[in-house]
């Protein structure tokens, strides 16, 4: 029993051994790179089935209008783009099976050079260690749960255990949480709120950024009454509405998404004519939430945190972009659909670099991704630091009037 | 922090317990009558009770666009003979869709394996829901137009959402309460005559007790079986109303949750009893405010389950189930 295992290790190395020699022989025998592949694929992974898919759906055409811009060609070589689903109908959510099954599919499928996704922090998790072992450089348009890549703010093995291979190869065009649950006990603050309830989902995205903000409530002095887990497929929310209303807080904050019942707590605390203002971070910054909370409960009573501003008040080439976007697709875009097409045209970028170097493979791509730096786009200018994040850290504060979001504060410019 | 015990509060979970408990208590009342009588658990029940309340959301909808009511005065006044009329309405369609689907899926199998209904119970449950998915998706305003299948919908308000205890109360109770204790209270009595007094009613118990000796008698069992799918639909599509209007949400994923707790209420009391179902929703209900105000909402699925474990250790029939005679 316990010699198998070594056996097995001990042919694993000389497999490795005789492979790299093999290798080794070959580049040494060809001086010449290898030609540049006649086409090559990117991907991306995201919720496309339940409530976020406006949004996705926004995003996938941000993604598509960047490779249309180009002519979908880097330097000459083809380049393929693949929309691929990350949620199940069962769940109406990302599924961490499929978003397994998605990643081991990318690292498969050597045409591929890199890996767009995910929009939760959650699927993340599942697919960033796979994808990083295997060398594919991913980069997320809508992650902002910091521990990811920020040593420091989420467990203790956090963002080391996403990186087996102990380089970098994950990236991400949005500001984290950390900067967003500060900007939202900022704005609490601004409220006048001396007592805050804090709830959140139970989820990577939505409990991390619930903390951030209770840690943040407290150094503004204000106090934090409650910090409690939703039941996120709980009928209602009344009994906790309740509890809110006991406790006379005059903010409650849910790190949660339109996915994970946010509009129902809306709802609830409008029905239990609770006087408290809520604030939700920018999972719920899609139309789907005004949807399913309908205006009446979200109009001068909710406020939406969000790390951006919204797709028209975006400045320089955002402007370009969210011209062009309406011209093209009919309608507004989303809030991420930005973020898409922004994650797009670094990677795209990138490839144009590594192809005039004259190699267009998975490593080259990657060290380009990395390079990026006073990158101009849609959401301004800004390069990737240390960790793999966004320079950038503009953040809004929204509300809902009319049935539509309105920004209401723009910080960090 | 704030006071631990306030009357106030405690009056307002109690409210609130009941008036969930009730819906909870409508659904659970088509398990335990299906159960009661061909010992199947219509796993579809739940699916069943949502595709209801898309029906209901869609008549709603029809009657906006028809300038039948206004959209702008929802929540301001009352419409109640709209809302009989939907649980009218849609209590007959669940009815029919119940009978419907036990005539297809589960009437051919009724002398196969127990578990060969189950199993047909579960992908009738799979193929509803998705039914449900594809219903929301259909470009209708009330439905979101079309863009979004999967979202939560917003229900409007049928009746005033203004407090009948006086605005200045920390007690909310609204119509919303009140119409589910109009609606259920009569059902559930309605339903207890009939099995009580009536010869369908008698029919009906005499099957639960010994299928085989029934026939004997002379009882059509198929038409027993037929009418106790009936009915179980439509005190389904019955709550279905109640809670998409109390909640004011309409999800293709709210079958599950709703079936699992009607479903654990119904074994709580007792699978197989009438007044056992009416009791495990109450108590659900109930504990799961108490829960949420006294314990925190986090741990109230676990207060509930553990309530459930605690009850069958002492009782394995439930509150008020009768002990079952092994058949031979």
């Amino acid at each position: 029993m316990m010699n198998r295992p070594m056996h097995r290790r001990t042919a694993l190395l000389l497999a490795s051994v005789l492979g790299s020699t093999l290798l080794l022989g070959a580049a040494s025998v060809q001086d010449t790179p290898a030609p540049l592949p006649k086409s090559v694929k990117i991907v991306s992974s995201l919720p496309r089935t339940g409530s976020a898919n406006a949004q996705t759906t926004s995003m996938v055409n941000g993604i598509r209008m960047a490779l249309t811009e180009i002519g979908g060609k880097v330097n000459g070589v083809e380049v393929l783009y693949e929309d691929w689903d990350d949620a199940s109908p069962q769940r109406g959510n990302w599924d961490p099976a499929i978003e397994a099954a998605n990643a081991d599919k990318g690292i498969a499928d050597a045409m591929v050079v890199a890996y767009i996704g995910t929009y939760n922090s959650g699927a993340s998790k599942v697919s960033m260690p796979k994808l990083n072992a295997a060398g594919l450089a991913m980069i997320s348009p809508g992650n902002t749960y910091p521990g990811l890549t920020k040593p420091g703010f989420g467990e203790a093995n956090e963002p080391a255990v996403y990186r087996p291979s102990g380089s970098i190869n994950y990236f991400r065009v949005v500001p984290t949480d950390d900067v967003q649950g500060l900007v939202a006990a900022e704005f609490a603050k601004s409220l006048n709120a001396t007592k805050v309830f804090v709830l959140h989902d139970r989820e990577l995205y939505g409990q991390g950024i619930a903390q951030v903000f209770e840690k943040s409530a407290k150094v503004l002095g204000m106090e934090v009454v409650a910090f409690d887990g939703l039941d996120t497929k709980a009928a209602n929310y009344k009994a906790i509405a309740t509890k809110i209303k006991q406790s006379k807080a005059e903010v409650v904050f849910y790190g949660g998404t339109t996915q994970t019942n946010a509009a129902q707590l809306a709802k609830d605390l409008l029905a239990q004519k609770v006087d408290a203002k809520l604030i939700v971070p920018d999972g719920c910054f899609e139309e789907a939430f005004i949807k399913a909370a309908g205006p009446k409960a979200l109009e001068g009573r909710c406020y939406i945190t969000f790390g951006g501003v919204e797709p028209k008040l975006l400045g320089g080439k955002g402007q370009e972009f969210y011209a062009s976007y309406k011209t093209l697709y009919g309608k507004e875009p989303e809030a991420y659909a930005a973020y898409g097409y922004e994650a797009a045209k670094v990677v795209l970028t990138a490839m144009e670099r590594a192809a005039k170097k004259g190699t267009l493979t998975r490593a080259a791509v990657l060290a380009e991704i990395g390079a990026t730096k006073d990158f101009s786009g849609a959401l301004g200018t800004w390069s990737f630091d240390e960790n793999g994040d966004t320079t950038n850290k503009v953040m809004s504060v929204n509300t809902v009037k009319d049935g539509k979001f309105e920004t209401v504060k723009v910080v960090g410019n | 922090m704030f006071e631990w015990f306030d009357t106030d509060v405690f009056l307002q979970q109690v409210l609130l317990g009941l008036s969930n408990g009730m819906i909870i208590a409508l659904i659970a009342l088509g398990y335990t009558m299906v159960y009661g009588i061909i010992e199947l658990i219509n796993f579809a029940h739940g699916d069943l009770f949502m595709l209801g309340s898309f029906l209901a959301l869609t008549l709603v909808g029809a009657a906006m666009n028809c300038g039948i009511i206004d959209p702008a005065l929802m929540g301001a006044s009352s419409h109640w003979w709209l809302l009989g009329t939907l649980v009218l309405i849609c209590g007959i369609f669940c009815g029919g869709l119940n009978l419907v689907i036990d005539r297809l899926a589960y009437k051919p199998l009724r002398n196969a394996s127990k578990l060969s209904q189950l199993v047909a119970a579960i992908g009738v449950s799979f193929i509803i829901v998705n039914l449900g998915l594809f219903w929301g998706g259909l470009p209708m305003d009330v439905l979101g137009g079309g863009g979004a299948a999967a979202a939560p919908k917003d229900f409007p308000h049928l009746v005033s959402d203004i407090n009948l205890l006086g605005e200045d109360s920390f007690v909310v109770m609204t119509w919303n309460d009140i119409v589910i204790f109009a609606v259920t209270i009569p059902l559930m009595i309605a339903l207890t005559l009939f099995v009580s007094y009536t010869k369908l009613g008698m029919a009906m118990r005499a099957t639960a007790q010994n299928v085989t000796a029934a026939r004997l008698m002379g009882v059509d069992v198929n038409k027993v079986i037929a009418a106790t799918f009936a009915i179980g639909g439509f005190l389904g599509g019955a709550a279905s109303v109640l809670y998409a209007n109390y909640n004011s949400t309409v999800s293709f994923q709210m079958g599950f949750r709703a079936g699992m707790d009607a479903f654990t209420a119904a074994v709580l009391g007792g699978i197989g009893s009438l007044p056992g179902a009416m009791l495990g929703g109450l108590l659900i209900g109930f504990v799961r405010a108490m829960s949420d105000q006294y314990v925190g909402s986090e741990w109230t699925n676990v207060v509930v389950f553990s309530l459930l474990v605690f009850i069958l250790i002492f009782r394995p029939t439930g509150l008020l189930g009768r002990k079952q005679r092994e058949k031979v």
